[in-house]
């Protein structure tokens, strides 16, 4: 039987019609400048995978997941998005006011530092039923029923929902904005640092609480992040940048154990072990 | 419009000049093509401090004319400083005539009210608004506002209602409620009481609003939907009294309460001033009448 | 017996980019196979590459040469070039992967990181946690310890747990890194016990025994890893 196998045999393609991507970049740049942002990176997310990028400061992380998510345009290369109705559109493309609907109902975007991500001086309950009554929701109850839901599931008390986040912990305030995101039913999260800045235990308990949230929604995910033990607890897939461009990608477990590139290897062996 | 300067007072007719009228005009005009849209224009400095109306002053200055009739209201009372000095303004940079009365006039500017007499299609109501924009509450950028605007994303004018509903219980808003005009802008009506916001939708008059300090002109020409904002389950509702003016006795216009006393007297009385008296008036012209015609039977009685 | 599981003209080399660059070769010319049915054990002493030809299975390691072939219904995979979303579609339908060391988030009870596997693969969430408490009393695991965290447990309890996880699928293939390393004997019986069952249900098995008497009552067959090693 061994005999019988040819390599162009075991060689399954990756896209196909009946399979597409969710998200497809191509030779994606920015330049600020003279000054390379992010140089020619190229990748597919298909539904349900989270993919870290990781790097350190000044990588390009950053400028990346910025025109991923539609908010830097490229200097040049193309992102291309598969909508609802299962076309395929480059998001450049789109309207200013189709990429912003696509923005807060089919995506969501979870920022480092909370005050970015949610209105500071609106009820937690208000900040959740946002998103739905942008989506014309003009029922109180079922946007407060829907509200109570989400606090739930990121846990947050109910009683805490008439609350401001200017009086939420570090913690409360990064998983209220996860539920602000998730409240519309996005297919596709932006998260940017969401756990630097907190203490470890509370970084534990919100990816353990994405981490759920991923698989139970079957979210698809790119999250940029610096902490390598966020990338392997969280994430399927892992790009490591360097300068502007990707020097690696792979599996996580993969690249964290075994890997190829000077740099990765580097970056691996620099994280101290508790 | 005429260009004739009034003899009394060395300014150009109605204070401003020509070339600031036009523009001003055309900026009226932008706002009556694009219901409920602010127009940015150059606001001029006038001979009064921000807040006191210069904004609905640049707007009467630039479309009155020799033969018009003009009312000026502040909170519905025809004799405020406020309204007296305006009054006083154009009836010397213009010389036009000034009334009280809501039917005589054919440019009412107001500061916080709607007559309670509607007003018909040969008249023009000017708002004096001190914060244009109705997404300011929530975001304070305004390159950010605009493009809300521009893309219809109104979704937080009802996280201002949904915050006034989960603390109060109900919509609290009872001043500057805002409205979607002619199905595209949300558009904020200025500081009148929401029992005002009825008489925006399908007005006979054209309705015009000037914010000085931020120079913008917004408009709402006549029989043009308006809608306040709302939930299904929080439906708008207008505030109601459970008395009747103490002064004129009417039912269903909207009352100012008046302190009376330093031992917690008080009393409700219509805001609109010239309403008021007409109703007064009128009461009693049919006490006079009834007793004329008392008078009449006894003659009668006695011939 | 249907052919699961083929490695051919599999070498490994880590090059190591931190000290100049030196090439570290372990292995090369890896020919094997394993059938349903089957349970290969890998022997040869510590060091030799038996734990690096299991995790370039799993996809863990990379495979510099050669290929790696896994069946998978009608069709064929070499995980030595398959993409990442390849090789964790394999990883979630046909290879399992039991190590000695359980590596878990914080804040998971013991009984959902044993239902994840399950859940991953559809079922439902109240079947799958029955079936992972199924595993775990046979494990012995103790019942108070099904919804802590295994973080605090002790060695042996964790690798149960980790024993649960990798067992209480159907995948048609497993790999098993030291499986019953700290176990007692009680429970190393009861381990090799699952083991066998896996076996005779027919799936095809390679894996790294230390213990002698498991590795007797699992093994169909042994290959000598030594005989591939690149020195």
């Amino acid at each position: 039987m061994l005999e019988d196998f040819t390599p162009s045999e075991a060689f399954v393609p990756e896209a196909t019609a009946e399979d597409p991507p969710l998200l497809r970049a191509s030779g994606v740049s920015h330049f600020y400048g003279n000054r390379v942002g992010c140089q020619d990176v190229s990748f597919e997310l298909w539904p349900g995978e989270v993919l870290a990028i990781v790097g350190e400061s000044g990588s390009g992380k950053s400028t990346l997941l910025g025109c991923l998510s539609g908010r830097l345009t490229p200097t040049a290369g193309v992102v291309e998005y598969r909508m609802r109705d299962q076309a395929t559109r480059n998001i450049f493309d789109l309207s200013e006011a189709e990429r912003r609907f696509l923005a807060r109902t089919d995506w969501g975007f979870v920022h480092q530092d909370a005050r970015n991500g949610l209105r500071m001086t609106i009820s937690a309950g208000g900040n959740v039923g946002e998103r739905l009554m942008a989506i014309g929701n003009r029922n109180y109850a079922a946007i407060r029923g829907e509200a109570l839901d989400w606090l739930g599931r990121v846990e947050i008390d109910a009683d805490r929902i008439d609350d401001r986040p200017e009086q939420f912990s570090g913690g409360m305030r990064q998983r209220l904005q996860i539920a602000r995101n998730l409240v519309t039913g996005p297919r596709l999260v932006f998260m940017d640092e969401p756990t630097s800045g907190l203490d470890v235990s509370v970084q534990a308990r919100l990816l353990d609480l994405l981490r759920g949230l991923v698989s139970d929604l079957s979210l698809s995910a790119i999250i940029v992040t610096h902490d390598l033990a966020v990338a392997r607890m969280i994430s399927h897939r892992m790009m490591v940048m360097r300068n502007g461009t990707v020097v690696e990608s792979g599996l996580t477990d993969q690249i964290l154990d075994d890997p190829q590139s000077a740099y990765a290897q580097l970056l691996v062996a620099s994280v101290l072990q508790p | 419009m005429t260009t004739s300067a009034v003899e009394a007072t060395p300014y150009n007719f109605a204070y401003l000049d020509e070339q600031t009228k036009r523009m001003i005009r055309r900026a009226i005009l932008k706002g009556i093509a694009i219901p409920g849209y602010q127009v940015p224009f150059a606001s001029r400095e006038m001979p009064m401090p921000y807040g006191w109306g210069t904004g609905g002053v640049q707007i009467t200055a630039a479309i009155i004319g020799p033969d018009d009739v003009l009312k000026v209201i502040d909170q519905g009372a025809d004799d405020t400083t406020n309204a007296v000095a305006i009054r006083g303004f154009f009836a010397r940079t213009a010389g036009v005539a000034t009334t009280t009365q809501t039917g005589e006039a054919s440019i009412i500017q107001t500061r916080h009210r709607i007559p309670e007499q509607p007003l018909q299609s040969d008249q023009v109501l000017v708002f004096q608004v001190p914060i244009p924009e109705p997404l300011r509450f929530l975001e304070p950028r305004e390159t950010e506002t605009r493009k809300m605007h521009a893309l219809e994303e109104y979704g937080i004018m009802h996280v201002k209602l949904y915050e006034d509903i989960a603390r109060h219980g109900h919509i609290a808003t009872t001043y500057a409620y805002p409205v979607l005009v002619d199905g595209r802008y949300v558009m904020d009506p200025s500081p009148i009481p929401k029992f005002d916001n009825p008489k925006l939708h399908q007005s006979d008059a054209l309705l015009l609003f000037g914010a000085g300090r931020e120079q913008r002109i917004y408009a709402i020409p006549p029989h043009t939907d308006v809608v306040s904002l709302d939930f299904e389950d929080y439906p708008f509702e207008v505030q109601t009294f459970d008395e009747p003016c103490a002064i004129c006795g009417t039912r269903g216009t909207y009352l100012d309460e008046i302190i009376t006393d330093d031992k917690g007297g008080r009393m409700f009385v219509c805001s609109d001033t010239d309403f008021c008296e007409r109703q007064v008036a009128r009461n009693q012209g049919v006490q006079n009448q009834s007793s004329a015609a008392a008078s009449e039977k006894t003659e009668m009685t006695d011939a | 017996m249907t052919m699961r599981l083929c490695l051919s003209g599999v070498g490994k080399t880590f090059t190591m980019h931190m000290r100049d660059g030196t090439r570290l070769p372990v292995l090369r010319n890896v020919e094997l196979a394993v059938s349903e049915g089957e349970c290969v054990v890998l022997s040869g002493p510590s060091g030799v590459g038996k734990s690096t030809i299991l995790r370039m299975i799993y996809g863990n390691y990379r495979t510099n040469e050669g290929q790696v072939l896994v069946v998978d219904g009608d069709k064929i995979i070499d995980v030595a070039t398959a993409s990442p979303r390849r090789i964790l579609d394999l990883r979630h339908r046909v290879i399992s992967y039991v190590s000695q060391f359980l590596r878990a988030v914080p804040r998971v009870a013991a009984i959902d990181i044993v239902a994840e596997p399950l859940k991953v693969r559809g079922v439902e969430a109240d079947v799958a946690r029955d079936r992972a408490a199924e595993m775990l009393a046979r494990l012995n695991l103790p019942e108070r310890l099904w919804s802590l965290p295994p973080a605090t447990f002790s060695g042996g309890e964790q690798q149960r747990v980790n024993i649960a996880r990798g067992l209480v699928t159907d995948h048609p293939i497993l790999i098993l890194d030291e499986p019953t390393a700290s176990l007692d004997a009680s429970n190393r019986d009861i381990v090799a016990e699952l083991i066998e069952e896996r076996r005779e249900a027919g799936a095809a098995m390679l894996g790294i025994f230390h213990d002698g008497s498991v590795r007797r009552r699992v093994a169909t067959r042994a290959i000598d890893v030594g005989s591939f090693a690149s020195v």
